[in-house]
């Protein structure tokens, strides 16, 4: 959890705004330490937390949590934490190629035309939590890291926003829970192609969500001190309230990272 | 070594479970005994060198077991093909198994064609810490004039860490077949594995994403990382080992995949299907991928992408060969550009950026060497200096010569 980005946006683990669906986004970097530090808030806050780990091992998110001050395998024993080891549920469906029984799960990597829907129904049994024992989490919370590796396996920018719609009206409307979905892009210098699967994905997501964190690398460059910018945009859900947009850089530590305005790091002052 | 991280984080089993994943921290205490692997100075991680001193430098000290390096071919596959062949003779050194796979040359003759490692080799690297440092007292007898400059360290271009990891090799001899012998390896050649003509995927309701060479590739690595042991699977009596991986040139038309071939290719998933099933099967096994892959030939800048994020470690080489570049006398000393594509972040929320992304190497006879590109001083009368900006970006177009040409009017007559 980065302190910094808490006081951005105003959020904390014990008061925070139900039923939020958070994008981050970046574009020739990598965000997923944003990743790192909802999922240790949320787990501080004492939600049900379930998560696609999509691209990385069980032991790397552990490991780095762990450093953040948040014990994953304690989380997953005392049923606060489900997480899904995509890599490892994948070896399982794309060696052996007939149908499973149990795991439906990743069954978009067999058949990539039939889309998410049996990953979206291992979120809606694993949300709901437990019904016969006591409320003793809070509200549900999904993250995804990432939502695009589906589409580089072949899954349609469609079944995705499906699946995200789904998930929204199930997490954050139903239950009011949150929602955390990390999108990784590649930005196009010309457009060359109009229907480039990410790009698509991104503007269909932000259509979707409350509050943007979109991650980029520094304009002028590459910097060892700096290394990018985040836009925060809160999107107005009421009428009074327009969209809101603050810009900053960003330098990621070994337990943490560093938010400050443009042009006040500390190496450059 | 001495690092405190490495003191917070729990101690993990010695041994490894078969449902974990090999991406422990192994702490100091429990010294790990695998040959030819040592813990990464920056988070602990165990690592290997990829036979390139230097390029193990460039990645952060070498590349972490359980991980995929990419490279992107040059053109004529000369120089990623020199790096292939490092990687597999340090395997062989270190006495790790192999597994490599072709479309192209049988395994066998890629075996063959390794380079010698040279044993005696601490007089190498030592030679270049030794100018160094004979430099340095001429140095500060030499400055009269920029006295304010004395305490500065001398500018390295070339990029080597202090303590020795890896072996050098010489590129002009071949690895004696004895050694070659010794090693265990594994060998994948496509043509003698396309046999079956229909595949049972085909037939189910649903297309699959891979193509029948891809499925075939992973079902026999996976195979032979279960058989010998590799992931854990079967408690090894004799001790652990490494099984380092070579997939060669993956994507070309030879795999049956036309990735290469058109800018919309119908398996446009099939690569990346099948890399992330490589993913999938190094974090749960002690072993260690290198890919290759002719990026020149993808024309869709996006798919390149993708394959680049599926994959940890990813670097393009880029060969002056046949290129204007080549007589560049700003170039003359190298034999390409080498890019860090991305570096991969492993169980820590930072990894080791370099503080230089401008990178040439050249192959010597008896060394990989990489270097930062700087611009000499320009000690000529006359400034016609073309600036390395304008160099790159006119080399581009492909047309350097006219570049200079037309930037002569940078003569300013007074």
């Amino acid at each position: 959890m980065f302190a910094e980005l808490n006081s951005i946006l105003n959020t904390s683990p014990d008061s925070f705004k139900p039923g939020e669906f958070i994008l981050v986004s970046d574009k020739h970097t990598d965000a997923s330490f944003l990743i790192h530090h909802f999922l240790s808030f949320y787990l501080r806050a004492g939600c049900k937390v379930c998560f696609l780990g999509l691209v990385q091992s069980f032991s790397h998110y552990s490991a780095i949590s762990q450093r953040l001050g948040v014990s994953l395998t304690q989380g997953r024993e005392k049923g606060q934490l489900v997480f899904l080891e995509g890599l490892k549920e994948s070896l399982g469906v794309l060696l052996q190629g007939e149908a499973s029984k149990e795991t439906r799960t990743m069954d978009f990597l067999r058949d990539p035309s039939s889309g998410l829907r049996g990953l979206y129904d291992f979120v809606r049994d694993n949300v709901r939590g437990a019904v016969g024992g006591a409320e003793e989490w809070g509200p549900p919370v999904l993250l995804v890291d990432d939502l695009s590796v589906v589409l580089s396996l072949g899954v349609s920018v469609g079944a995705a926003l499906d699946f995200s719609h789904y998930c929204r009206a199930t997490v954050c409307s139903e239950l009011q829970g949150s929602m955390v979905m990390l999108v990784r892009c590649e930005a196009e210098e010309e457009e060359e192609s109009d229907d480039e699967g990410s790009e698509r994905l991104l503007r269909g997501l932000i259509h979707q969500c409350s509050l943007t964190l979109q991650v980029q690398g520094l304009p002028t460059g590459y910097c060892r001190d700096i290394h990018g910018q985040v836009e925060v945009c809160w999107r107005g859900q009421c009428d009074r309230q327009q969209a809101q947009k603050k810009l900053f850089q960003y330098k990621v530590h070994d337990k943490g990272a560093s938010f400050f305005a443009r042009g006040m790091s500390s190496a450059v002052l | 070594m001495a690092a405190p991280k490495m003191s917070v984080g729990k101690p993990t089993v010695d041994r490894l479970p078969c449902n974990t994943t090999s991406f422990q921290k192994k702490s100091r205490s429990k010294l790990v005994s695998i040959p030819g692997t040592r813990p990464s100075i920056q988070n602990g991680q165990l690592i290997v060198s990829t036979g390139v001193t230097s390029l193990d430098y460039v990645i952060g000290g070498g590349l972490a077991v359980g991980t995929l390096l990419l490279i992107e071919e040059d053109r004529y596959d000369s120089y990623s093909r020199m790096l292939f062949k490092y990687f597999l003779a340090e395997g062989v050194v270190c006495g790790h198994e192999l597994y490599v796979a072709s479309a192209l040359d049988h395994p066998n003759d890629i075996l063959q064609e390794l380079p010698a490692p040279i044993l005696d080799d601490i007089a190498s690297p030592k030679t270049v810490e030794d100018q160094a440092k004979s430099c340095d007292p001429e140095s500060q007898d030499a400055m009269k004039i920029a006295w304010r400059y004395q305490h500065l360290p001398k500018v390295q271009t070339a990029l080597a860490s202090s303590s020795r990891f890896g072996h050098y090799y010489d590129v002009s001899k071949t690895m004696d077949p004895e050694i070659c012998q010794a090693a265990r390896c594994h060998g994948f050649y496509l043509p003698e594995h396309s046999t079956a003509v229909t595949s049972p995927t085909a037939t189910t309701s649903g297309q699959s994403p891979m193509p029948e060479t891809y499925s075939s590739l992973l079902n026999n690595l996976q195979e032979v990382i279960h058989r010998e042991g590799f992931d854990g699977s079967v408690p090894q009596t004799k001790s652990r080992n490494i099984l380092r991986i070579g997939l060669h040139s993956l994507g070309s038309a030879l795999w049956d995949d036309d990735l290469c071939c058109r800018e919309n290719p119908s398996h446009g998933h099939a690569l990346t299907t099948f890399l992330y099933g490589l993913r999938a099967m190094l974090r749960s096994s002690l072993s260690v991928a290198v890919v290759t892959v002719p990026s020149h030939l993808i024309q869709n800048r996006a798919l390149m992408g993708n394959i680049t994020r599926l994959c940890d470690t990813a670097i393009a080489l880029e060969s002056f060969r046949g290129s204007e570049r080549e007589t560049n006398p700003l170039y003359k000393d190298y034999h390409g550009l080498l890019d860090v594509r991305q570096l991969p972040y492993l169980n820590c929320l930072v990894c080791d950026l370099p503080d230089n992304k401008d990178l040439a190497f050249k192959l010597k006879r008896k060394q990989f060497t990489i270097e930062r590109l700087h611009l000499p001083p320009d000690l000529s009368e006359t400034v016609s200096r073309v600036s390395r900006g304008e160099l790159t970006g006119t080399a581009m177009v492909g047309s350097s010569g006219c570049g200079s040409g037309s930037t002569g009017n940078r003569h300013l007559d007074f």
